[in-house]
């Protein structure tokens, strides 16, 4: 089974936002940063591209053949994606250890686990 | 046997048409030809081959793929016999944390646990639980639809996650046994409604023989046991209405004669096992207040102690309540009520009875009736809400007394 894991970061701490991201302490930070490169060594992942943060999405509709863009993404920016990942695994049970173990799922996020259409 | 099936075929529709045509070619054979000697195996097995009948038919490569990949080499003894003789022990087990996965909804856990093990139809399921049948169907398809799709697996959870998946099928039985112990028997709803006590306490019996170490699947077990041996003991006839209704007596009122000594047995020898598994957790808790429930003139400072444990482990404020309504049987009815009022249970019928109680024995009896009134506008019309209004109504006259 093949499964796409979105993260959704939520209020967590990033260094994308620098002063939420100094206010941890650095040991926490360490473990931040130890911990996705460990997920991203895991055999099975295919690591996600990095994403710039919701502010600087567009969101693109069309009505009646006019193109609509507005600022921001389609959620609201606390629930968008910041980033993905690809786990190939045996199970779902596998596919949930491993989000449990993305920093965003225990400091204010939350992992979609989505199982990839397979033909 | 559909659980023997699903750990031989990995698709649960597949299983559950299997097992059914098992059971429809035994129907018919069996009384011509004599029944086989091994009855269950020779189901497993004709179930099986029906399977594969069925996917070589259909030629349904997912499925066809499925099956491949469960086959298992010829030396591995007939599927679903494990080594020690106990047949299908693994595949149930699998099978009842599959169905109690919490990636499926606890509703469909429920129904789908029902289906499969328990063997209940759509239509008893639904009407169990209220639901239209076309609802509950679509539950139930949903459900499969996702194990399926999600790869939710037919094993026994890891080491890791073990308490917690443990606790989710815990917590499905236990909630299959209130459905069936909150409904009396003259309130039913109509049409096939299948005995959900009776089913929880399957479902509870097999667990406990599955799992025989874990002291929490002992307790819950124990604690249904309890309760349900008060059933014939908990509802009265009364006179009201012209017709005969039914009324709810609370636990201190009721006729103990009427008790099921045997099944008290049963569930003092489960909680045996509890006790020698040093469980002290929620199940078990609840399972040694049971017990002490169960003798005349119960030690209320022991209940108390029970229910402060049990809610430092749940934090619930219904914990605390019936833990202050111990209390003021030890220490009186003031400092019960000094608990009770600090809880946040406004909108819980028994918060307002229990401060009514409380009230009634301080001699406030105006507060006391104004509490029962808090209850009555808490509670549907049905034995419970007849038991309040009467117990208001006594409480009226007391206080013109």
């Amino acid at each position: 089974m093949k499964y796409m894991l979105l993260i959704h970061q939520g209020t967590t701490p990033t260094p994308l936002d620098p002063d939420a991201w100094a206010a941890l302490p650095a040991e926490e930070q360490q473990a931040i940063y130890a911990a996705y490169s460990e997920i991203n060594a895991t055999p099975g992942v295919t690591p996600g591209l990095g994403l710039q943060p919701p502010e600087t999405a567009t969101t693109v509709r069309v009505d009646g053949g006019r193109t609509i863009t507005t600022d921001g993404p389609f959620v609201d920016t606390k629930e968008s994606i910041n980033g993905y990942l690809i786990f190939e695994a045996d199970d779902l049970d596998a596919a949930i250890a491993l989000a449990a173990r993305i920093p965003a799922a225990r400091l204010g996020g939350a992992i979609e686990v989505r199982p990839i259409m397979e033909w | 046997m559909v659980a023997a099936l699903v750990g031989t075929l990995g698709d649960l529709d597949l299983a559950e048409e299997a097992a059914q045509e098992a059971f429809a070619l035994a129907a018919e054979r069996w009384p011509r030809l004599g029944p086989p000697a091994n009855e269950r195996a020779w189901l497993i097995t004709t179930g099986r081959n029906r399977a594969i009948d069925r996917i070589r038919r259909s030629q349904n490569l997912a499925a066809k793929t499925r099956l491949l990949a469960a086959e298992r080499p010829a030396d591995a003894g007939p599927p679903g016999m494990s080594p020690d003789g106990s047949p299908f022990r693994d595949e149930r087990l699998e099978l009842i944390f599959t169905c109690c996965h919490p990636a499926l909804a606890l509703e469909a856990q429920v129904a789908l646990t029902l289906r499969t093990l328990g063997g209940l139809t759509t239509d008893e399921i639904a009407a169990a639980f209220l639901v239209p049948p076309a609802t509950m169907a679509q539950r139930l398809v949903r459900a499969k639809r996702k194990i399926a799709a999600a790869g939710i697996p037919f094993r026994v959870p890891l080491p890791e996650v073990w308490p917690e998946r443990l606790a989710a099928v815990l917590a499905v039985v236990y909630l299959v046994f209130n459905q069936g112990w909150t409904l009396p028997p003259g309130d039913r709803p109509r049409g096939e409604c299948p005995d959900l006590v009776a089913e929880a306490l399957w479902l509870g019996r097999a667990l406990a023989e599955l799992l025989p170490d874990e002291a929490e699947v002992h307790g819950l077990l124990a604690l249904m046991l309890l309760h349900d041996s008060r059933r014939d003991a908990r509802f009265v006839l009364v006179a009201g209405g012209g017709e005969g209704q039914v009324e709810q007596v609370l636990l201190a009122d009721q006729d103990r004669s009427r008790w099921d000594r045997a099944q008290i047995d049963e569930g003092l020898a489960v909680f045996r096992r509890v006790l020698g598994l040093d469980g002290r957790g929620p199940y078990g808790l609840q399972a040694a207040i049971a017990v002490a429930h169960t003798r005349p003139g119960p030690d209320w400072a022991h209940i108390a102690v029970l229910y402060a444990e049990l809610g430092r482990l749940t934090g619930s404020p219904v914990v605390a309540l019936n833990r202050a309504v111990a209390v003021a049987e030890v220490e009186g009815p003031e400092a019960g009520l000094r608990l009770v009022d600090r809880l946040p249970l406004d909108a819980y019928r028994y918060f307002h009875t229990t401060r009514g109680e409380l009230l009634h024995r301080l001699g406030r009896i105006p507060e006391a009736i104004a509490a029962y009134d808090r209850a009555v506008a808490l509670t549907p019309d049905g034995p419970e809400r007849r038991q309040f209004l009467r117990r208001r109504a006594e409480l009226e006259s007391a206080g013109q007394g």
